[in-house]
């Protein structure tokens, strides 16, 4: 298991870390017991994300795909921001080790569910769909062996 | 040749310089077969033959025949395990192995309990042994074998195999242990700890990779797991590694005539890292720290509210390699079965790490890696978003 030069980059550099105390939209997903906990913050204006930040508990792939989500999603609209895939994450980093796939759907996930909690916050429908990993018993490695995993490694 | 901090001597050893010496002519210059009957052949047997008396009087085995040569730690471990149990066509009975033993002995115990044996694994208390009583309450009058590691390799406790071997014995089953860790570091003596079987590697000893040995008490019976030529008086099949072993032997020599020094060395630098690290981090605890016994070299904590692998490639850009207990260090799903066995919460077992000291460290190498800890704990500690709840939570537990 080697991680991409671009995932060192970003675990060694992490952008965006932090939580906003003004934040419009709060997403915490993730268990301790299984090793990964991630929290995103999210100001929105205009239905765009103005700013970010997050804090991640997890491995050096779990920090990375944070990071990289984190700027990927500044500057997109909601739509955009949801509709961000495990894949492109994995794809953003040249690549995640199969076994560190679920790290970024912990990212994608805490995303959608910053996004949402604005939205419902504000009398809205929500976007974002199911979100498995904002569940307190989700298990992040239990999809560790689906073939996107096996397709984006 | 790189300014690498090496604290990770429970993984693996540098090949002593003098070891390396010791193997070169048989590479070249004495290449023979040493089952061949001319003269390069005898001189080969005589190397390997001058190699086996040297293991088997380090680790007090009465006879150079008790000791075969294998690949390392985990073929002599399967060898014990499936060779003893299924010794003279048995194919049923019950096996007890304990909850921390290496994967080289739950594997092929796991494998027992699919072909036709029960397998019982037995959980060490929280001090991080096993104990003799637990033991005796798992014997079966039908149990055939029992292994539990001598030292175990995470957390570094030592067990008491001669009480345990005792009590089995008392039930008439066979006693194996896994000695990779404890060879060489301290005094180890096949005949007082009353073993049937012990396993050995030469790579944790400043020997080379791929060498290894099992000691087998005359007049116990093996089926052999390695079958062909019949070398090792037909207990291991294969071309022997004549390299190999003269190094692993000669690197087990070096370690006899330096333990006597080694050993306080060696605890003196533990107790150092022991006492800095749990000083300079807030919340950080040395696991098994009960233990009745421990080795001099392995001192493993728990750093709660970081995650291992994390902590491990921050330390690795300084330059220090460690190791870690966290699941995604592993490759697996669970954080290590060994802090799970001794009842260390799963959350903090993902923020363990492992420090092993050996030949070439020094006090600076402790100090500078309490130093380059620091920040980095609290690097990761202040991008954890739990942390406060963490802290509340240990701060509730010591009230």
């Amino acid at each position: 298991m080697i991680y991409s030069d671009k995932v060192m980059e970003h675990f060694g550099n992490p952008r965006n870390v932090g939580v906003l105390d003004d934040a419009d939209g709060i997403g915490e997903v993730g268990n301790p017991v299984c090793g990964d906990v991630m929290k995103i913050t999210i100001k929105v204006d205009d239905d765009r994300i103005e700013d970010i930040r997050f804090q991640t508990l997890g491995c050096g792939a779990a920090i990375a795909t944070s990071s990289i989500v984190t700027e990927m999603a500044k500057g997109m609209t909601l739509e955009e921001a949801v509709a961000i895939t495990k894949n492109q994450v994995a794809e953003e980093l040249d690549g995640l080790p199969p076994a560190k796939m679920h790290c970024s759907v912990l990212a994608t996930d805490g995303l959608k569910v910053a996004v949402d909690d604005y939205l419902v916050k504000h009398g809205r429908e929500p976007i974002a769909g199911e979100v498995k990993s904002a569940d307190p018993d989700f298990d992040p490695h239990e999809d560790e062996d689906d073939h996107d995993a096996e397709a984006a490694s | 040749m790189d300014t690498t901090v090496y604290l990770d001597y429970a993984a693996t050893t540098p090949t002593d310089q003098r070891v390396v010496e010791a193997m070169l002519p048989f590479f070249t210059e004495r290449y023979g077969n040493a089952n061949s009957l001319y003269r390069l052949g005898r001189d080969a047997a005589r190397a390997l033959e001058g190699a086996r008396e040297q293991v088997a009087s380090s680790i007090g085995a009465a006879a150079p025949e008790e000791v075969f040569f294998t690949s390392g730690g985990t073929e002599s471990d399967n060898t014990a395990l499936i060779g003893l149990a299924t010794a003279g066509g048995r194919s049923s009975g019950h096996v007890i192995v304990s909850e921390f033993e290496h994967h080289a002995v739950l594997e092929p115990a796991a494998w027992l309990g699919k072909h036709g044996f029960e397998v019982t694994e037995l959980a060490p208390r929280p001090d991080g042994a096993v104990h003799p009583d637990d033991l005796a309450a798992a014997l079966r009058d039908d149990t055939v074998l029992v292994s539990v590691m001598h030292g175990n390799n995470e957390i570094g406790t030592v067990q008491p195999i001669a009480e345990l071997a005792r009590v089995t014995h008392e039930r008439g089953a066979l006693f194996h242990t896994d000695a990779a860790q404890t060879l060489g570091k301290i005094d180890l003596d096949v005949v007082a700890l009353g073993v049937d079987a012990a396993s050995f590697s030469g790579h944790k000893v400043y020997g080379p990779k791929g060498t290894g040995a099992l000691y087998l008490k005359r007049g116990v019976r093996l089926a052999p797991y390695l079958m062909g030529g019949g070398q090792e008086s037909r207990r291991r099949s294969g071309t022997q590694n004549v390299a190999g072993n003269v190094g692993f032997a000669t690197a087990l020599a070096l370690m006899d005539a330096e333990r006597q020094a080694e050993v306080p060395r060696l605890t003196a630098l533990r107790d150092r890292l022991v006492e800095r690290l749990t000083g300079a981090i807030e919340f950080a605890q040395l696991n098994a720290a009960d233990a009745p016994e421990r080795l001099p070299h392995i001192a493993n904590f728990v750093i709660p509210g970081v995650e291992g692998e994390a902590m491990l490639l921050h330390l690795d850009a300084a330059g220090i390699a460690v190791s870690t207990g966290s699941a995604c260090s592993s490759g697996s799903l669970k954080p290590s079965h060994v802090l799970l066995s001794i009842g260390c919460p799963v959350e903090f077992a993902h923020g363990s790490l492992r420090v092993s000291l050996g030949r070439f460290t020094t006090e600076a190498n402790v100090d500078y890696l309490v130093e380059q800890l620091v920040p980095i704990v609290d690097r990761l500690r202040s991008m954890n978003p739990l942390y406060a709840k963490t802290v509340a939570a240990l701060r509730g537990a010591t009230h």
